[in-house]
């Protein structure tokens, strides 16, 4: 910002020099600058600008369009007003499905949030390890895919290692993810293996920008470890903290691949999130209007999260002034 | 955002010299956090190398039970039908080198163009001067907002009526144009570039073309290298989307595959071995890729997420 707001002062005495000694060779280029560069950027923006409005601007408008349509892809959309919505407010299936996303996101966010600050805190109190923080970056290379077909073989409940440990101590073995109270926080807690990694190095990059004097002094008073997490680490980092939660909250809202891959929805739609519901009615039931309605449902849902989130967070402040 | 790591490295300093309880538990506590994050990678490793019948017969064997490579061989589809069902495996035929190429030709396309021409907007509104820069910027910018999940299913009626469902074209298009994310994350960079090389090159008689390609688009090097990774990697692992548009072996990428070779499960339950070997095709580039350029990578992270 502060670059973009300097620039046309230094520009001035540039465009001085052009005009005292022209070069014949750049002198169209120069003279083009003197009015602006508009068609050279505009060669510029071209293809974002072509990406940009095919398949980001105009696919949001149809997709609130579509909801307000019957469309099974095969016979052109029909409008119906709020057909689709009317009936999303009497689905109990978007009900649950609802309800069931958001057990999975206070779950997620919950645990890894809390893992995340504690390996973040781990990594800049501890050690300087690069190492350390590429192994903890590695499971952010796997595709949710991957993660989720590894986490049901090691939890499978007859040859799975994690369910052999749990006999072999006496336990009973625990069906993760064919059972209705288990299914969601365990797809959670996959996805928490998956990306706490990742959220815990974005953490640490905050931690980084607190002036490691504010400890060197804390610790000359005598202050313990707990204490400075308290009074200098979390107020400091809250900022960071805060826009983390945001970007965590809405990628989590929207978790599909894990549970397309291990319980499909099952056991009785207990891990039946709205993102698979949607993909179910457009894809299994060619509801593709219907779809869309909910799809609109959940991007409303997730505004006013953000909002929210931004407004209780104050995510632009630290607590130390 | 590397000078950031460097200094930092410097001066802080561990707590304390001498281990005190607090710190022990700390590093168990670390090193429980390692374990926990590299097992499973471990556990993928032994169960492809080991047999079906001998999974079923001594699973908690920390070593591969019953050493073998028929795993990958059913993978790679090197066993014929007969041998496979005889092995455990579904006997469908799933090739994953193809899948592989596939992959590896869609999250190639995707981050070279993505990245090149989400570039050239970034240097348009970081360094150009023109009328509407900054509202075109704040459209971009809004564009950030919008879920990915939204944009999906208009995406595919769009798609369908290109008539390229199922092509690799179909599932590259969306994103390789640009994202809102990548312009913005070059933008911040192109900005930081004192003028002061800018105009150097002018003088030398350099167009303004020829200053974006050949001065600041090397010295963005690193951020362009960490983001063309990430992108490589997110374009790699994207699951829904390719599961959208691709019907058949011609389109099918390897997370779509894995998850047809997990659905496939033959009588005798579910081809753990064949199935871990596949995953471990799937994920193995992934891993190379940032073996080669984690250092980096790992430098640059923070200045990724953190807008």
């Amino acid at each position: 910002m502060t670059v973009a707001s300097s620039s046309p002062p230094s520009r001035l005495p540039l465009r001085g020099a052009e005009g005292a000694q022209p070069k014949p060779k750049t002198h169209r280029i120069r003279a083009g600058a003197e009015h602006g560069d508009g068609p050279l950027a505009a060669l510029f923006v071209a293809p974002a600008m072509l990406g940009f409005l095919v398949f980001l601007l105009w696919p949001t408008l149809r997709g609130v369009y579509l909801s307000f349509t019957r469309f099974n892809l095969l016979t052109p959309a029909k409008w119906v007003g709020l057909d689709n919505y009317v009936r999303m407010v009497h689905d109990p299936i978007f009900w649950d499905s609802l309800k069931v996303t958001v057990e999975y996101v206070l779950i997620n966010i919950g645990v890894q949030t809390v893992s995340a600050l504690a390996i973040a805190v781990l990594l800049q109190r501890l050690t300087q390890s690069a190492v350390l923080r590429g192994i903890v970056l590695t499971p952010y290379l796997m595709s949710n895919v991957v993660a989720g077909i590894v986490w049901l073989w090691i939890l499978d409940t007859q040859l799975g290692i994690g369910n052999e440990i749990i006999g072999a101590l006496g336990f009973d073995r625990i069906p993760f993810l064919a059972d209705e109270t288990w299914a969601i926080p365990t797809i959670a807690l996959i996805n928490v293996w998956r990306h706490v990694g990742y959220t815990a190095l974005l953490l640490f990059a905050g931690l980084q920008a607190i002036p490691n004097d504010m400890y060197e002094a804390a610790k000359v008073d005598g202050a313990s470890e707990r204490r400075m997490f308290l009074r200098i680490t979390m107020p400091l980092l809250r900022p960071v903290l805060a826009v983390v939660l945001i970007m965590t909250v809405i990628g989590s809202f929207q978790v599909f691949d894990t549970v397309a891959v291990t319980t499909q929805g099952g056991p009785a739609n207990a891990t039946n999130v709205l993102q698979y519901y949607i993909y179910g009615s457009a894809f299994g039931r060619f509801q593709f209007g219907y779809a869309s309605a909910m799809s609109v449902a959940l991007l409303v849902v997730l505004s006013a999260i953000t909002f929210v989130q931004y407004r209780i967070t104050r995510a632009g402040q630290t607590d130390l002034g | 955002m590397a000078a950031v790591t460097t200094t930092t490295t410097t001066h802080v300093r561990p707590l304390r010299r001498r281990p005190s309880p607090g710190r022990i538990v700390a590093w168990a506590a670390m090193g429980a956090i390692a374990l926990i994050t590299l097992l499973p990678f471990y556990w993928i490793l032994r169960t492809a190398l080991s047999s079906n019948a001998g999974l079923a017969a001594d699973p908690g064997n920390p070593l591969p039970v019953d050493l073998t490579g028929s795993g990958f061989a059913r993978a790679l589809g090197l066993q014929s039908t007969k041998e496979a069902i005889a092995e455990g495996g579904a006997g469908g035929g799933l090739v994953f080198w193809h899948y592989l190429l596939n992959s590896v030709i869609v999250s190639t396309l995707v981050t070279v163009c993505q990245i090149f021409f989400s570039a050239m907007a970034a240097y348009a509104f970081a360094r150009l001067r023109w009328r509407g820069r900054d509202k075109v910027f704040g459209l971009f910018l809004a564009g950030l907002m919008v879920p990915a999940i939204f944009t999906l299913l208009p995406n595919f009626v769009l798609i369908k009526q290109l008539g390229l469902v199922d092509t690799l074209l179909g599932i590259s298009l969306p994103t390789m144009f640009m994202t809102p994310f990548a312009v913005f994350f070059l933008r911040q960079f192109f900005m930081n570039v004192p003028r002061e090389v800018e105009e150097a090159a002018l003088l030398d008689g350099a167009g303004k073309i020829r200053i974006f390609y050949r001065v600041l688009l090397p010295m963005a090097s690193t951020p362009v290298l960490t983001l063309a990774v990430l992108t490589y990697i997110t374009s790699w692992n994207d699951y829904f989307w390719p599961l959208m548009v691709s019907y058949s072996d011609s389109s099918r990428v390897l997370t779509v595959a894995l998850a047809v070779f997990r659905a496939q499960v033959p009588q005798s339950g579910v081809d753990w071995s064949g199935l871990m070997a596949a995953t471990l095709i799937a994920a193995l580039p992934m891993l190379v890729l940032f073996g080669v350029f984690a250092r980096r990578i790992v430098g640059t992270i923070s200045f990724t997420g953190i807008k």
